[in-house]
């Protein structure tokens, strides 16, 4: 790798839109946009590298990173061995030294190996050193359920990690923020962990025309409504949108709010929609228990108690380590019927449809 | 212990072997042809190749062992006795799988077998290992544990925590380590500055050779071997057993990582062809005699195919049931 660039030490840097890459045709998958935007990020900045198990040789255990070995060169795209812990550290390590890590875990499930040094080092080395060190370190993690792949390779933990002062939690939940997420991630001071719903890879969409960077704080309303307000995420974000359309055929018109962000939580644009529409229902892959849903329900009940009128209601994943069997998956998870049935209790319509 | 000399080796044994190497391979199949018509789904990490390893392991293991195994199991399960049938409908998700559908092909589970499960996180089973050799030291009971894991699984510090545990403790673990080279699409000399598994678990103090993992007989004598010595109290030991897959990681693997030249080669030392070449030259077995068993194998997973068919689906009713412990009927 080229040394450390001094123009490009602030550290805040955004990719500029003329360096980025053009895209033909417009259409294109979720895959395809993160890899236009690790393209952009390793062009752009020659302290940022990517390193993460397979990320290299084999292109990506999800084919993201196909290609960019070819390109990029084995010093700024490192296979690493199975060692989480150890070269999550070395992201960390590499952050403090001066470079801008993009490190890749291949899915959540394995982030636990390395979850000492995601907790009590990168969440904790600003504050804890009296605002000395910071660790921009982006770490991208596939999560989320959907493809039988049972107990042990299921599981949504981005609630878990934005439980934690001291990390910024995105999630790319279009082909927008998927393609242009990661310089926003990178250009911040503070580790970021970006969750990637391993059922998106294969979607595909436009980008946005004229589109060149997204922010990293504020939920997006990607549906107007009146009647009621379906809060979500990643994963969930298009079957809300599909329980949306089915909820406006029996002339209930649902408003639908991807959180972007986990952490920080944009209070302001969902606390606005509750006022609106006086509804909520938080729709979330995690499990219910101690979730991101039940922060978001509480933050409305603390702040527009008053402006509800029905309780604030949750659909998330049935409290099972998630089962092998297809029927017994769609059982556990969020799906547009379960928020269809949530989203009628709520505004008094159950025996509809 | 039981490591059959090349004079001692008989029809008998060699057949056993040959068999349940065949009903593995026969199994694995069938499971990839099924993976192909959507009755398998999920991830499926086939073991072709490596039925040495699972055969002549199991044969010189106990009823009173206990077993923990990986994602690539299947072998495993089946050369330690758990029915086709238990399996195959596991594989299918239904409720008479060996798992109640709830595992898949990656977590076969068998108590009554002593069969610990197969793990999906790469080095997760080996602390767990660790903890039944320990039971079985503090309760004094005859078994030992054997614990699978992939060459992949070296570079975990579980590995390497494990180890250490074991060996200080003097706990009779038997970790059996399937180096079949790869690790999805890492090679193992490029992500591991010393290659020499057994000389890291000499680092720990632990007994360790390297085995040819396509060899059963070998496979047998060193398991047997390393088995008595820890029953005798020696502490655990490591044998590193040489092998190669020779199908895919998974079912989406396009493997630009390996030439087909190399998988040919292999594919020529594999484990079948080598049994049965040196039972044929011994004038131990005949050309019949593989056909006889071959057929059998294939009756055999048409059987268990035939009952995960049939098999019931768990209700959704129960979905939340045996996340804990259910009291006792
Ligand atoms: C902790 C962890 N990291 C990554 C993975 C993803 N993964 C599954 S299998 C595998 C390769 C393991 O290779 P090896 O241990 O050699 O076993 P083999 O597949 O060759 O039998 C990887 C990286 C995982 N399951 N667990
Ligand atoms: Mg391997």
């Amino acid at each position: 790798m080229n040394g450390p660039d001094a123009t490009h030490s602030s550290g805040t840097r955004m990719v500029d839109a003329a360096q980025i890459t053009p895209l033909a045709p417009a259409r294109l998958s979720y895959r395809d946009a993160v890899r236009a935007g690790l393209r952009d990020a390793l062009r752009a900045d020659p302290r940022v590298f990517l390193m993460g198990e397979d990320v290299g040789r084999y292109g990506g255990s999800y084919a993201v990173s196909a290609g960019l070995l070819e390109e990029f060169g084995a010093q700024r795209i490192r296979d690493t061995p199975l060692s989480e812990s150890a070269f999550v550290g070395a992201g960390i390590g590499a952050a403090l030294g001066g470079l801008r890590p993009i490190v890749e875990i291949m899915t959540v499930n394995f982030s636990l190996l390395a979850l000492d040094q995601i907790m009590n080092n990168a969440a904790t080395y600003s504050h804890m050193s009296g605002g000395q060190l910071h660790v921009p370190l982006v770490i991208r993690l596939a999560t989320g359920a959907g493809r039988q792949l049972a107990a042990q390779h299921s599981h949504s933990l981005e609630g878990w990690y934005a439980h934690i002062p001291g990390l910024r939690i995105a999630v790319p939940a279009t082909i927008d923020d998927a393609r242009f997420m990661l310089a926003a991630a990178l250009a911040c001071p503070d580790p970021v962990l970006l969750f990637e719903h391993a059922a998106l890879y294969n979607a595909e969409g436009d980008l946005t025309p004229g589109l060149t960077a997204v922010d990293l704080e504020r939920a997006a309303i990607r549906r107007p409504g009146r009647d009621a307000t379906l809060i979500t995420y990643g994963g969930s974000l298009a079957k809300s949108l599909v329980a949306a359309e089915r909820l406006a055929g029996e002339g209930i018109d649902v408003e639908v709010i991807d959180l972007r962000s986990l952490r920080p939580l944009d209070e302001e644009t969902i606390l606005a929609s509750v006022r609106r529409t006086r509804r909520a229902i938080i729709v979330d892959e995690g499990w219910r228990s101690g979730s991101l849903a039940a922060e978001v329900a509480t933050r409305i009940v603390e702040h527009a108690f008053y402006d509800l009128d029905a309780p604030v209601a949750r659909v998330c994943t049935v409290e099972v380590p998630i089962p092998y069997a297809k029927h017994l998956e769609e059982a556990a998870l969020p799906s547009p019927e379960r928020i269809v049935a949530e989203v009628r209790r709520s505004v008094g319509r159950e025996g509809a449809g | 212990m039981n490591a059959p000399s090349e004079a001692t080796v008989t029809r008998e044994h060699g057949l056993a072997l040959l068999r349940e190497m065949l009903r593995i391979r026969a199994f694995e199949d069938r499971c990839y042809q099924l993976y192909g018509e959507m009755k398998i789904r999920g991830f499926l990490h086939l073991c072709n190749g490596e039925e040495a390893v699972a055969v002549g392991a199991m044969r010189a293991l106990g009823p009173d062992d206990a077993i923990v195994s990986t994602y690539r199991e299947h072998g495993h399960a089946i050369a330690r006795g758990l029915p086709m049938n238990a399996v195959m409908a596991e594989l299918y998700g239904k409720q008479s799988g060996c798992s109640r559908g709830r595992g898949g092909s990656m977590h076969l589970f068998d108590v009554a077998r002593r069969f610990f499960g197969g793990n999906a996180i790469v080095a997760g089973g080996l602390p767990v290992a660790v903890g039944l050799g320990l039971a079985q030291t503090l309760r004094r009971e005859p078994g030992i544990t054997a614990c699978f894991f992939g060459d992949g699984a070296v570079a975990e510090g579980e590995f390497h925590e494990s180890l250490n545990l074991a060996a200080l403790w003097r706990l009779p673990v038997l970790f059996l380590c399937e180096n079949n080279l790869y690790a999805m699409g890492s090679a193992l000399d490029r992500t591991e500055a010393e290659t020499d598994i057994a000389a890291k678990a000499r680092g720990y103090r632990i007994d360790a050779a390297a085995v040819d993992g396509m060899d059963a007989f070998a496979v047998e004598a060193a398991v047997g071997d390393a088995a008595a010595a820890i029953r005798g109290g020696a502490g655990p030991a490591l044998l590193e057993l040489r092998t190669y897959r020779f199908r895919a990681h998974s079912m989406f693997d396009p493997q630009r990582y390996r030439d087909k030249a190399e998988v040919e080669a292999w594919q020529q030392k594999g484990p079948l062809i080598t049994l049965t070449t040196r039972l044929k030259t011994k004038g131990l077995m005949t050309e019949d005699d593989y056909q006889r068993l071959d057929r059998e194998a294939a009756a055999e997973v048409d059987a268990a195919v035939a009952f995960a068919e049939a098999a019931p689906w768990e209700p959704i009713a129960d979905l939340e049931r045996f996340v804990y412990a259910e009291p006792a009927a």
